[in-house]
């Protein structure tokens, strides 16, 4: 089955750009994709979709059979709660602390605090900040502290990450191992990745499907494709 | 069950945010405090003129004297009119024949007495005093009185009393619409204090969207928390009306200026006060963070 499919899909934001036009693509349950194109050809908006934040003018988007294009507002949280977001810039609350800000995640949904303890340790194990979990945002590295936002993405078990220029802050050392811990959890718990990139590098090196989109439109698909430099230009 | 959980953690999360943005809710408490005294003046102003203005309106009445050749039967039928009349503007009404307001002056003083032992006839007229219901149309149903040909005359105190009645209506009114104006001044406030907490914690409710927290889980808090400073806020104003009015009923000794001016009791219309205030500061407070909060989610 396929869990995502964008069918016909339009977006035109109220001042008039059309940020994405006809777009048709699916994407299977526990694929790996990157989404690459330059700044303003649908990337983001394109992420927006998928987790409900912006609506499709016209066309439809559905995830796991759902048209998330015609879901009432407030029966969003339901879709988000199938869904881990990172940021590029992190989003964590500066006032909590690590093991805090990932349990934040589950205490919003209403869990118990008997199961969100273990819970919260397995994530924070899985991204390797477990000895980390009693730090504050501002006493870790930039790399740290996208493992922690990764950590609460990943807490609730979502079947699909979606994340939006995770690298985008960081030095190449660090993506690289930011895209590992991805790769590590896309292949254990088989969770469908979706990642917007500029990095290269990162795509070039990880021989995963990449979708490139520019100025709205998709530009090509490849199965094990790679960032070629004609393209972005 | 979750439910609960959700309930329990709201409040909790609002105590923690109150004592967390101290300075904030500090402003948010003053604020709706120093309204909410002016709402409770207003109010008490309100109430005791509403008052007055009834102490008032019950003295006055309508004089209406009889013609001296009215017959037996024109007095009935004038009786049977007033009854009829009870359907309309007339309160109730008392007749005095003139043999008992000879009567009543013969008492007063002994002159009097000696000189209506000389006359031979009674030159007093038969009378009926009308209270009224509406003393605005106290005009009207004098003037419709007149019209009666058994009628000598008909008067009601044209001046002072009735101005004033006027005088008090305007101010009851008046103090009403303050007292709407200054509610509306208060959910202002407050709502904009909360609107600050909430815009300096609008990276929280992003997250909680992000991770799927339903609207009323992510609302609840804030909810509480305008409630907790709604009815902080009350506090003061409760203590200051209630001591204050009692103080100074009790220094006025219940009457203000006149003995004609007399200030409501303060129990239990204080304590009415005080509850209407609690009520006022904790809807107030959580209608503004309502709408403080509706802005930063979709729904």
């Amino acid at each position: 089955m396929k869990l995502i499919e964008v069918k016909n899909c339009y977006k035109v934001y109220p001042n008039g750009v059309t940020a994405i036009a006809d777009l048709n693509l699916s994407i299977e349950k526990g694929e790996f994709v990157f989404v690459i194109g330059a700044s303003g050809s649908g990337k983001s908006t394109f992420i927006k979709l998928l987790y409900r934040e912006e609506k499709p003018t016209n066309g439809s988007v559905f995830i796991g059979g759902i048209n998330v294009a015609k879901l009432r507002n407030s029966k969003v949280y339901k879709l988000r709660r199938k869904i881990g977001n990172v940021f590029q810039d992190f989003k964590l609350l500066p006032k909590l602390t690590v093991y805090e800000n990932v349990a934040f995640a589950l205490e919003s949904i209403g869990l118990h605090t008997k199961e969100i303890r273990p819970k919260v340790i397995k994530a924070l194990e899985n991204v390797g900040l477990k000895d980390k979990m009693r730090s504050f945002p501002n006493q870790l590295s930039g790399g740290e502290q996208q493992r922690v936002c990764i950590a609460r993405a990943i807490v609730n078990e979502p079947k699909i990450l979606i994340c939006d220029e995770p690298t985008g802050n960081l030095d190449p050392e660090i993506s690289k191992e930011i895209v590992l811990i991805l790769d590590k959890i896309n292949k254990e718990s088989g969770t469908t990745i979706i990642m917007a990139t500029h990095d290269k590098e990162i795509v070039n090196r990880m021989k995963k499907r990449v979708i490139h989109l520019e100025n709205g439109v998709l530009v090509s698909d490849d199965k094990k494709g790679s960032y070629k430099e004609h393209e972005s230009n | 069950m979750k439910a609960i959980r959700i309930l329990t953690r709201g409040i909790r999360d609002a105590f923690k945010s109150v004592i967390r943005n101290f300075s904030l809710s500090t402003a948010a408490i003053t604020c709706s405090s120093i309204t909410l005294i002016l709402v409770a003046t207003a109010m008490i102003i309100s109430y005791n003129v509403n008052n007055i203005t009834k102490d008032l309106e019950k003295e006055l009445s309508i004089v209406v004297y009889l013609k001296e050749e009215a017959t037996e039967e024109q007095i009935k039928d004038f009786k049977n009119r007033l009854e009829e009349m009870k359907n309309g503007n007339v309160l109730s009404y008392t007749y005095k024949s003139k043999e008992e307001w000879k009567l009543e002056m013969k008492n007063y003083s002994d002159t009097f007495s000696t000189a209506l032992d000389y006359l031979e006839t009674n030159p007093l007229l038969n009378s009926v005093t009308i209270i009224v219901k509406d003393v605005n149309h106290l005009k009207d149903t004098t003037e419709e009185i007149k019209k009666l040909d058994y009628v000598a005359s008909a008067d009601y105190g044209e001046g002072m009393a009735e101005n004033l009645v006027k005088a008090f209506d305007v101010l009851e009114k008046a103090t009403i619409v303050i007292v709407l104006a200054l509610v509306l001044v208060t959910a202002f406030l407050i709502g904009n204090t909360i609107r600050l907490t909430i815009f300096s914690r609008r990276n929280e409710i992003e997250i909680m969207r992000l991770v799927g927290a339903s609207n009323t889980s992510i609302r609840l808090p804030f909810l509480f928390e305008g409630l907790f400073l709604g009815i902080l806020g009350s506090i003061i104003p409760i203590l200051v009306t209630i001591y204050g009015y009692v103080l100074l009923y009790d220094h006025f000794n219940g009457y203000l200026f006149t003995h004609i001016i007399r200030l409501t009791e303060p129990f239990n219309f204080i304590i009415y006060i005080a509850l209407l205030l609690l009520a006022i500061g904790a809807v107030i407070g959580m209608l503004g963070s309502y709408r403080a909060v509706r802005k930063y989610l979709k729904i």
